[in-house]
């Protein structure tokens, strides 16, 4: 697991049936590109978020694939629909294998 | 807006150097990936939206907004970076729009390119240029 | 779309920041829709042997979309490291089984105020401190504990956790008494040439601020934001870190961060800023 990686999810803590909300996210990590080379001219290796996925209640809102032209400490703002009471849940794949979670609770009514 | 004299300079000489570059290889690697995205069929204009800095202060963060009413998918690509792929969102059936933003990495002055793939499986594209100033010390 | 961008920017047209120029714009920064930062306000009674009588926050003179950034929280990557720092914070380290939070318990009430007055003089070390000195006390001396590395990320996260709890707060650190000798020698170095440009601080940030310097906005220098969320290295920088980067720009050598010297420039450059608000941890290019 990559060093001191720490997600910032803002999502509504309630809502309407229905209604479509602004989520936004940020995750502290290096995004190292794999293009960058060390004092001893090494080529760094290349060491990122790949995937980033937000579903609600088991159903996708976004997936997105990520590349090493992402910045680094990733930031996604999008929208969803909330059709009822749940969970929001956020994961964050490292090209190392680790899975960073998240989960947003939203209320409706 | 008005340029001081020196801003004109830097920004002619940014131009200038992207002139140089060598375009037609790094253009035919984007217009690969635009081909893979979509299986070879045509690409149309219109009804993608990409909102980029007109000028990035800083290439290494520069926010970007991409959305297309009805997409499947958007797939970003940076043309002058040595790797061209950017991101690739899918919108599930929860998506409340189907609109990201988020901030990437520009290698210098360029195009950014942005591709969706609809519904009924066609593609349209736009692009908008951005322009990555060389920095004095940032204060 | 671009409507709706900036309307998810601020809802108040008021906060949305207008167009890009050479000089600094008038644009209004509200945080989260509720923190008004006071970012423009006439220059303290000491300035008035300078050619400035408003000082102005650095936000001033960047870009639409990298004053955005500092508008609203989740936007503004630096609140990464304030939630790090919160960590931090809780963490029990050292021989005496202490963390900050043993004695401080909620920074939102402890903390309060703290980075709108410091560096300041400490009677009892009979110095002037930093926050950063103030932690790296409270380190060895109540916890028993490594110091952190002056300009660390450690320690960056921790002033940041510091520096948020005095958003909007004015900046108003003492310069006279004890702390007006280190005061002196701070403004000394201000207007000191250095290295091998032969620039002072004074050359870009009093005599040029609104200028260009390269394809950038030369601004007064001010420290009111720190410590700062920067695109060009998308990490936290601390003051000192930013102090030694311009003065190895001059082509000097650079003072030490936590040295005296520098010590005594973060005082006098924070009072430079008295009047603006703690905007720490503030987004720059």
């Amino acid at each position: 697991m990559a060093k001191n990686v720490r997600p910032r999810v803002k999502a509504p803590r309630s809502a309407e049936a229905g209604e479509v909300v602004v989520i936004k996210t940020l995750i502290s990590h290096k995004m190292e590109s794999g293009q960058r080379k060390d004092s001893d001219g090494n080529i760094i290796p290349r060491s990122i978020i790949h995937r980033f996925v937000c579903d609600f209640n088991g159903e996708n809102v976004i997936d997105v694939k990520m590349e090493p032209a992402i910045s680094t400490n990733p930031y996604f703002e999008f929208e969803a629909t909330i059709p009822e009471s749940g969970d929001f849940q956020f994961t964050w794949h490292d090209d190392d294998g680790s899975v960073y979670e998240e989960t947003k609770t939203v209320k409706v009514g | 807006m008005n340029f001081t004299r020196r801003e004109t300079m830097v920004i002619g000489a940014a131009a200038a150097a992207a002139a140089t570059l060598p375009m037609p290889a790094l253009a035919s690697k984007t217009e690969d990936l635009i081909a893979e995205f979509t299986g070879g069929a045509e690409v149309g204009e219109g009804g993608v939206m990409l909102d980029a800095p007109e000028i990035a202060e800083n290439g290494n963060t520069v926010p970007i907004e991409v959305s297309a009413e009805g997409a499947e998918a958007i797939m970003v690509l940076a043309a002058g970076n040595p790797e061209p792929p950017v991101a690739t969102f899918r919108f599930g059936p929860l998506a409340g729009a189907h609109r990201a933003k988020t901030r990437i990495r520009l290698a210098g002055t360029q195009d950014v390119v942005a591709v969706a793939r609809m519904a009924d499986g066609s593609f349209t594209k736009t692009s908008k240029t951005v322009k990555v100033t060389i920095g004095g010390c940032g204060g | 779309m671009r409507m709706q961008a900036k309307a998810a920017i601020a809802a108040a047209l008021i906060a949305a920041p207008g167009l890009a120029s050479a000089d600094p714009d008038d644009d209004t920064l509200i945080v989260n829709g509720e923190i008004e930062m006071t970012t423009k306000t006439s220059a303290p009674e000491h300035m008035s042997d300078t050619y400035i009588d408003t000082i102005m926050s650095g936000w001033h003179f960047r870009s639409d979309e990298t004053q955005a950034l500092q508008m609203d929280d989740f936007d503004n990557s630096g609140m990464i490291f304030v939630d790090t720092g919160r960590a931090q914070w809780e963490q029990v380290e050292g021989s005496e089984g202490n963390s900050c939070a043993s004695c401080h318990e909620d920074p939102a009430d402890s903390m309060k105020g703290v980075r709108a007055t410091y560096p300041k003089w400490d009677p009892e070390a009979e110095e002037v401190q930093t926050v950063a000195m103030q932690i790296n006390d409270c380190r060895t001396e109540n916890m028993g504990a490594e110091p952190y590395g002056y300009t660390s990320t450690e320690m960056a996260n921790m002033e940041a956790l510091i520096a948020v709890q005095s958003r909007g707060m004015p900046v108003d650190v003492k310069i006279d008494g004890p702390a007006r000798e280190m005061w002196e020698k701070g403004k000394d170095l201000y207007y000191t040439r250095t290295g091998q440009l032969e620039l002072s601080c004074a050359n870009c940030h009093e005599d040029n601020y609104g200028n260009m310097i390269r394809a950038d906005h030369l601004s007064q220098g001010q420290i009111n934001g720190f410590p700062t969320y920067r695109l060009k290295n998308a990490k936290l920088n601390t003051v000192h870190a930013r102090f030694k980067g311009c003065v190895r720009d001059t082509r000097a050598e650079t003072y030490k961060p936590g040295s005296d010297a520098f010590v005594a420039l973060e005082l006098y450059v924070a009072s430079r800023g008295n009047g603006l608000s703690v905007e720490g941890p503030s987004v720059r290019n």
